[in-house]
């Protein structure tokens, strides 16, 4: 097993042990969708004009919640020191860190988008879309976050700064999310919105491990 | 391992970047020492306040360092310097006449650090803490039982670290120590929260290390029974108001 994939592996480990951290994203994201359907009130062509939307959003506030923890655990019991001086690069830790994150809060919101997108009507083109953008977008959504989540590290309030940080970045990876679903109701294509969010993820997938390591460096001198 | 092929293969390393990188103080190594590992007019900023400057170390293989010295000297600041987490203010430091910004990875392999706090998770057995550093530090499956042992956890191997106590936990990360093989210990006060007879282990593991080769530098205010190290006192070396 490669230093990689024992850290992934240990990350997945420590999730499923602690179990709270992952169940309450996804709780969350249930919850505030629900919200969303009270708050709206029963008017089933609102509901589905407006359900992709409400989905990639609360997708993203959901993600956001688990955020703060990616580094801040590990940097405060001083396993990322000792992490940092392990073989592996810096680059690659974070690498498989946000993997474990996607893996761990990021493929869940995908797998249950589809029910709660019934819950609020979306029309029946539409299902296949969500899940096929969601399933690219929340990996960028990790690596992205991985950045802010670095360079919060150890500052007060971190979750407060990280979401000022991440938000606006996250904002392409919602509209093209939201128009491939929006598009397939409507009827048109639906590839230039699923290819734009993989170029997303494409560019992040170096950048953010490299800038995200950039960002730790200081925190660990 | 002889000085021969170590100012050689120094020499061979260094030469070409020389001209190209003039910004890097030229590595001189040391005129006659065999030392393995060296730094050289080091010089160290924490925020804005100069710890220490001008300060010079060598170790040979099998040589141990002690980092004496009151509260704020930088003897944990020189610990992470030789690690290599914080990049020194001024000066170099060389591992067989090869300075160490050349390859950071082959320094992060080749050496173990134990910093004040204990890498350990609540939620992990004592088993699986070590089974992991371990073989991130290059061992194999199964390897890191022995240390368990030397650092007597066995009994404790199947016991998730939320209860361990301070001194059981402190133990549980030196036992990374023994867990996989690294040349260069850089210990943070070791010996907090222990018990003589878990001291008497430490003792005992870093003569074993040192028998076969292994360097150590302690930063330390216990007094441990290391056999013939060196001392280093860094207040001496504290900067004193120059023009």
């Amino acid at each position: 097993m490669s230093a990689f994939t024992l850290v992934v592996a240990r990350d997945l480990r420590l999730a499923w042990r602690q179990g709270s951290d992952a169940a309450l994203v996804l709780a969350f994201f249930v919850l505030a969708v629900v919200l969303f359907a009270f708050g709206v009130g029963p008017e089933p062509q609102l509901l589905g004009r407006i359900a992709a939307g409400i989905v990639w959003v609360t997708a993203l506030l959901a993600a956001l919640l688990s955020l703060d923890r990616l580094f801040q655990g590990d940097f405060e019991d001083g396993s990322l020191e000792a992490l940092a001086l392990a073989p592996l690069p810096l680059e690659a830790l974070v690498l498989a860190k946000c993997l474990a994150h996607w893996l761990t809060t990021g493929l869940p919101l995908v797998l249950v988008a589809p029910l709660l997108a019934a819950l609020l009507q979306l029309d029946g083109a539409g299902y296949l879309p969500l899940v096929a953008a969601m399933a690219l977008g929340t990996p960028s959504l990790s690596l992205v976050g991985a950045v802010g989540a670095a360079l919060a590290l150890g500052a007060r309030r971190a979750g407060v700064l990280l979401s000022l940080l991440v938000l606006p970045l996250y904002i392409p990876v919602l509209i093209f999310g939201v128009a491939a679903v929006d598009q397939a109701v409507a009827g048109l294509a639906i590839k230039p919105h699923l290819l734009i969010l993989a170029a997303f993820l494409v560019a992040a997938l170096p950048l953010a491990p490299w800038a995200a390591a950039a960002a730790l460096r200081p925190a660990l001198e | 391992m002889g000085t021969p092929s170590g100012f050689g293969a120094a020499l061979m390393a260094s030469s070409p970047p020389l001209c190209s990188d003039a910004r890097q103080p030229p590595v001189t190594s040391p005129p006659f020492s065999p030392a393995h590992f060296a730094g050289n007019a080091l010089a160290c900023r924490r925020g804005d306040r100069l710890v220490f400057s001008g300060l010079d170390f060598s170790l040979a293989d099998g040589a141990a360092l002690i980092l004496s010295g009151p509260n704020g000297s930088g003897k944990s600041s020189l610990l992470r310097v030789m690690a290599g987490l914080t990049p020194p203010l001024r000066g170099a430091l060389t591992w067989a006449g090869v300075a160490l910004g050349e390859d950071p990875a082959a320094h992060r392999a080749r050496l173990h650090f134990i910093g004040h706090l204990d890498p350990v998770k609540p939620v992990l057995s004592v088993a699986e803490t070590l089974a992991f550093w371990a073989r991130l530090g290059g061992a194999a499956r199964g390897e890191s039982r022995a240390a368990l042992e030397r650092f007597h956890l066995g009994g404790l191997a199947d016991l998730p670290c939320r209860f361990l106590s301070a001194g059981q936990r402190r133990r549980l990360s030196l036992a990374r120590l023994m867990a996989s093989p690294a040349p260069l210990w850089l210990l943070d006060e070791p010996a907090t929260s222990l018990d003589d007879a878990s001291i008497e282990d430490l003792l005992s593991a870093i003569a074993e290390h040192r028998a076969a080769g292994g360097m150590v530098v302690v930063a330390t205010h216990h007094a441990l029974a290391l056999g013939a190290a060196e001392t280093l006192f860094l207040d001496e070396f504290f900067p004193r108001r120059t023009p």
